[in-house]
């Protein structure tokens, strides 16, 4: 941690740049843009998460290692997700998917 | 037992303790990162098979009380880091009342998500025995809008349509919800404990320019707890609302 | 025997044990119960870790004994399901996993760096009293039911239909998980802030590089497992659905999820003691070790890389081909670090002063086993094989080499290594590379055989076989009686040595770390003074503190042994 002060007035900006990003995510899960959707969703979710982790939590000024912890973390999960789903992508699900269960269990 | 502010023995400086409780916040919330995304992974997997029950599930909650939740939530984290802020300039009593004014939002949140949960359990959307996708289409209590319980029943027979097992399939939506929220709320009942713990010690006046690790760690614990319900809102709550 | 002198023949001086150290400094119950000395700890480790190793070793003794007849004459099938589940699940969480890092490193990182303890004293001492509550979990579900899943816990057979234990067992390797997560954190907190003046990233043993690459392996992978385990316990208490079929969930998935730790656990289970190594070789060939950096580097490349690779424990099980295709590309790549440092280590030995003592016989024993072992990693690496010998004893074989043969022969290896300072005695050495030699025949006569059964088909878990496979295993079942007199021994002269032992002195070997500064045992603080570090590690030529100016006709001084 450094001993950097941040001014109010950029948490307060902060925190209505996240008001108005909120109000953005819902805005625009009224409109239907098919498999767009989640993109912006969660684009909308991690531009947040960015604002939170830079200024609420100090990361813009804090050490080297503190971002490498960061992109760490970011980065392990990344694998999880990714690696987990090139096997699913990758598969062809069709069978499971429109099964019902009725005539999946006891065949 | 050291009191707040004093040089641990196993540390040198005051400074190499400080620069340790810091590192050992984000390795911890890194660990919270991994452990959440089990929950995330097996989320993403389910809402790319059953997206249609996903999305009936979704339109099932209160996007008022969630979107208010997300702004109390966030308020507390503007609050959080502004206690912070006076601990590092010396400001005593706001650095007591910002903490004070966090605790009371996130107990609301806390609040409103009981609200929620009990809204669940009486339209029978517990996971287990009772649940039942469409119970409260079946049957809509006498003060419910009628041509909201008419949107709501169409809305039903298409998913049905689509999707017959779409009960098993909202089951495991509501699963995960209540997993997800709930493994965030225990987060943040821990969070409330420790800034009553907070609250406590800088009315004792343990706070100072030169020392308040304490103030600065738990903020850090605080805003990542607030990181995880921005990414829950909109995958619980904003799946499918442009139906 | 007679009383114990306190004479070190190599050097003809006489040392005596010092006055006040971290043993004597404080008594009684509650100074070692409520201690946050990384020593003590480090102590109470060894006999939780000691107890579950007796855990486990029992439930193997009760199978090898079974497997003595193809038509299984010991225990029913149900039972024989629970003994192997139990045998892993106490060898691996309880023992393997914590081994070195809770036991070794715990007691020799902070005086490796020059500092007076772990970064979080009183987080080390919550970390073993969570391994302890964990455990108790996991007891608990030994003695009522029992276990029969598989240490793997697939599912739906865990999540629904198995009729044992399960909910206190995932719920004990649950909290268990949080004992490893703390201490991951605590060392890479200590590493990076820590470190005595001088003592720069460059300057640091490799066993603490090695440490460290654990720690991070620790840190990002248990909680996928802790979550998963506990989605497992919530599935069978409230009959949700994630992993079950029936209610639309996907078995998969959970292993997935449970090998994406699983997987890097292995590495956890290595890594330590590959580090121990590191420092063994070196110190009894009198030679700086061959490549360093490329040595730390690989430690960690190793836990990198080894979270790209954890479906290939899943080929068979229903994942695509392309994602197999490429995992099994990737667990070829993990190979290569491991096999930087086999090179390495064998560089060293080259041309340098040899002495057999016993910490150098389970290090040459690791070389040679981990080489089998990880080769035999490749061959289930390659698909096509793989189809062949998966779920047969050439995986249990494969990673027995590498658990036991590699991992516990690293452990005893750095538990004689570190003893003198540990205890300020020296073992008897005569019988400790005795105890040595038999270990490594016991292990070989138990699981070579293992190989050549797998490779002719006989599935592993099964508690029965056909009777062409019986001779090989009745070879297995005695070699594992010589594989536990290895175990006992040791356990015995350690103990023995407590009271008997010739005292060590600070640096018996002698070696070059930090930690061979300061007496044997070590003050409660660690150093008296800070050190301040101004040399390399393992320079033997320079370092004037060692007494090389003993050199006589160019060979260096024989480390000190503890019957003469």
């Amino acid at each position: 941690m450094s001993e950097h002060i941040v001014p109010p007035k950029v948490y307060v900006g902060i925190f209505l740049s996240l008001m108005v990003l909120t109000a953005a995510t819902v805005a625009a899960a009224y409109v239907n843009l098919g498999a767009f959707n989640i993109v912006i969703a969660l684009a909308i979710a991690s531009l947040k998460a960015t604002l939170v982790v830079l200024y609420f939590m100090h990361a813009r000024y804090s050490p080297k290692r503190t971002h490498m912890v960061i992109i760490a973390a970011v980065f392990w999960l990344a694998i999880m997700l990714a690696l987990t789903l090139s096997d699913y992508v990758t598969r062809d699900r069709d069978v499971a998917a429109n099964t019902p269960m009725s005539q999946m269990l006891g065949s | 037992m050291h009191r707040t502010g004093e040089l641990y023995g196993q540390f040198e400086t005051l400074e190499q303790q400080k620069e340790s409780a810091a590192l050992g916040m984000w390795v911890f919330l890194s660990t919270e990162v991994l452990f959440f995304g089990g929950l995330f992974m097996t989320y993403t997997l389910n809402r790319h098979y059953y997206g249609v029950a996903f999305g009936v599930g979704s339109n099932t909650l209160d996007l008022k009380l969630g979107g208010a939740n997300t702004v109390v939530l966030i308020l507390s984290s503007l609050t959080m880091a502004m206690s912070v802020w006076a601990s590092h300039v010396g400001k005593r009593k706001a650095t007591t009342s910002f903490l004070i004014a966090t605790l009371v939002l996130g107990t609301a949140f806390l609040g409103v998500k009981v609200i929620e949960y009990k809204q669940k359990f009486d339209h029978h959307l517990i996971p287990g025995y009772h649940f039942q996708i469409d119970y409260r289409a079946q049957h809509p209590a006498p003060n419910d809008d009628p041509k909201e319980i008419e949107a709501e029943k169409e809305e039903l027979s298409k998913a049905f349509a689509k999707d017959p097992d779409l009960n098993a399939h909202a089951q495991l939506y509501f699963s995960l919800y209540f997993g997800m929220t709930g493994l965030h709320a225990l987060h943040m009942i821990v969070g409330a404990g420790m800034l009553v713990w907070l609250i406590r010690q800088s009315l004792l006046g343990r706070f100072t320019p030169t020392y308040n690790t304490p103030v600065e760690m738990i903020g850090l614990y605080w805003h990542f707890v607030d990181i995880v319900w921005i990414y829950l809102f909109p995958l619980l709550y904003l799946i499918d609302r442009h139906r | 025997m007679h009383t114990p002198t306190s004479t070190r023949a190599a050097t003809g001086a006489v040392y005596k044990m010092p006055q006040e150290h971290y043993l004597n400094s404080t008594y009684g119950i509650r100074s070692w119960l409520l201690t946050t000395d990384h020593k003590r700890i480090a102590l109470l480790y060894l006999l939780s870790v000691t107890f579950f190793f007796f855990v486990g070793g029992m439930f193997a003794t009760i199978i090898r004994i079974h497997l003595m007849t193809p038509q299984g004459f010991l225990v029913t099938p149900e039972t024989y399901n629970k003994l192997f589940t139990m045998h892993g699940v106490a060898m691996i969480f309880f023992f393997l996993i914590p081994s070195i890092p809770a036991v070794l490193g715990n007691f020799a990182l902070p005086l490796m760096i020059g500092a007076k303890d772990l970064a979080f004293p009183k987080i080390n001492l919550l970390s073993w009293y969570l391994y302890i509550l964990g455990g108790c979990f996991v007891l608990y579900s030994f003695s009522t039911g029992g276990l029969d899943t598989g240490w793997t816990f697939y599912t739906p057979l865990s999540s629904v239909y198995s009729n044992s234990a399960v909910t206190p067992a995932v719920l004990g390797i649950f909290i268990n998980g949080f004992s490893s997560i703390l201490t991951g954190l605590n060392f890479v907190v200590t590493v990076h802030t820590m470190r005595a003046p001088g003592m720069t990233w460059f300057r640091l043993p490799l066993f603490v590089w090695a440490q460290y690459a654990t720690s991070i392996i620790f840190i990002l992978g248990t909680p996928v497992i802790a979550i998963t385990l506990l989605l497992v316990g919530l599935e069978r208490m409230f009959h949700l659905g994630f992993f079950n079929p029936a209610l639309g969930g996907d078995p998969i998935l959970f292993q997935h999820l449970f090998w994406f730790y699983s997987h890097p656990a292995v590495y956890i289970m290595i890594l330590p003691a590959m580090g121990v190594i590191s420092e063994i070789i070196p110190t009894f060939a009198r030679k700086p070790i061959f490549g360093y950096s490329f040595i730390a580097g690989s430690s960690i490349a190793i836990a990198v890389i080894g979270f790209f690779v954890w479906a290939h424990h899943m080929f068979l099980t229903g994942e695509s081909v392309y994602a197999a295709l490429a995992f099994s590309f990737l667990s070829y790549l993990v190979a290569i670090p491991s096999a930087v440092k086999v090179f390495n280590w064998t560089s060293t030995l080259y041309q340098g002063s040899i002495s057999w003592d016993t910490p150098m016989l389970y290090g040459l024993g690791f070389i040679g086993l981990f080489l089998i072992g990880g080769l035999t990693g490749l061959f289930l690496a390659c698909l096509g094989l793989d189809i062949h010998i998966h779920d047969t004893y050439f995986v249990v074989a494969h990673f027995h080499y590498i658990m036991v043969g590699g991992a516990v022969m690293g452990y005893l290896g750095g538990i004689h290594f570190w003893w003198p300072k540990i205890s300020g005695r020296l073992y008897p050495e005569y019988l400790a590379r005795v105890s040595a030699i038999i270990l490594f025949t016991g292990f070989n006569l138990t699981f070579f055989p293992q190989f050549i059964l797998g490779y002719l088909g006989m599935p592993r878990r099964y508690h029965s076989y056909p009777p062409e496979f019986q001779v090989l295993n009745v070879m297995s079942t005695a070699g594992a009686s010589i594989l536990a007199l290895g175990y006992l021994l040791p356990m015995m002269y350690l103990v023995w040595s407590l009271k008997y032992g010739t005292v060590a002195g600070p640096n018996p070997w002698p070696a070059t770390g930090l930690e061979w500064k300061t007496d044997s045992p070590p003050p409660t603080e660690n150093f008296l003074v800070t050190p301040e570090v101004t040399w390399e590690p393992y320079d033997f030529e320079t370092r004037p503190d060692l007494e090389l100016d003993h050199i006589v006709a160019g060979k260096l001084p024989a480390p000190a042994h503890g019957d003469d």
